[in-house]
């Protein structure tokens, strides 16, 4: 699975609509994750899971912020990546599945709160997009 | 026997009563067909799929669509015996059409998007719970017969 230029034109071009609210929508994404897949929490025990948890919105930034570096390096993922995809290969060892779900929550945020821009073809690629980042992150596992 | 809530019961039949089964149906197919082209496999007499505004355009991913849909109506209507409800459905994709079930988890996660898309904030994370809870008991209603 490749970005065409397309892709990484969609993928920017929504990006830049979200702006500054990718905190928000992290935070959100994670927030319906963990509601919509409750196996997923057992990767935070330690989190307090009720709403408005400050430690889901911090969580929330930092994986926003990844997205966001993996956006502005975009020809390079696995470069922008590298330390986080150490770092989940060595430590925290989320199992592979898991980014799929990771990435459906996003698709929903960005459809809640952007629908008239996600058309067909730019969910197309910022799904392509997710399902690289979530690659990246797994690469190094085995 | 999958069991319900009545708030999931409510959750899904509140969206439900607002649904246009016609266009999200539509939109859901050509959604699959755009986002995960390979499922195009199973529709080459559905004619032009060259592009997604012909996908899109296309009256019988349109028609196909609010087909699909409307089954998972049926869903909604007998939740607590969805397995009975799909029993020829599933028969039917295994000796017939030969779909692969990975395909009915895809088009379930583009229906959750669908609907995302259209009730906005509406769709709450409980929401998005109990349709996703949805979507994976018709999947695997689905895919109950297959030998």
């Amino acid at each position: 699975m490749v970005l065409s230029a397309n892709d990484k034109t969609n993928v920017k071009g929504i990006f830049a609509k979200i702006g500054g609210q990718a905190d928000d929508y992290g935070t959100e994404t994670l927030e319906r994750m963990f509601a919509t897949y409750p196996q997923t929490k057992t990767y935070f025990p330690h989190f307090d899971m009720s709403r408005g948890s400050g430690q889901i919105k911090a969580h929330g930034k930092k994986v926003a912020g990844a997205l966001i570096e993996a956006v502005n390096h975009i020809d390079d993922i696995a470069g922008a990546l590298s330390k986080l995809s150490d770092l989940h290969a060595q430590k925290l060892r989320v199992d592979p599945v898991n980014f799929k779900l990771l990435g459906q929550c996003f698709l929903v945020v960005v459809a809640i709160h952007n629908a008239a821009a996600l058309t067909p073809e730019v969910h197309a690629s910022l799904d392509k997009f997710l399902c690289a980042v979530g690659n990246v992150l797994t690469a190094k596992y085995r | 026997m999958v069991h319900w809530t009545a708030e999931e019961k409510q959750l899904i039949s509140s969206i439900w009563s607002k649904v246009n089964v016609e266009e999200c149906g539509a939109e859901a197919l050509a959604r699959l067909l755009i986002v995960y082209p390979w499922t195009q496999r199973f529709f080459a007499s559905f004619g032009n799929l060259s592009s997604p505004t012909a996908i899109c355009g296309n009256p019988k991913v349109r028609a196909h669509g609010k087909k699909v849909l409307t089954s998972f109506g049926e869903a909604i209507k007998n939740l607590d015996n969805i397995k009975a409800t799909y029993t020829k459905l599933s028969e039917l994709h295994c000796e017939k059409l030969h779909v692969d079930p990975e395909n009915f988890r895809l088009l379930g996660d583009i229906v959750i998007i669908v609907l995302a898309s259209h009730f906005t904030r509406d769709f709450t994370p409980a929401c998005q719970f109990a349709w996703q809870k949805l979507v994976s008991v018709v999947a695997h209603a689905l895919a109950r017969k297959y030998h």
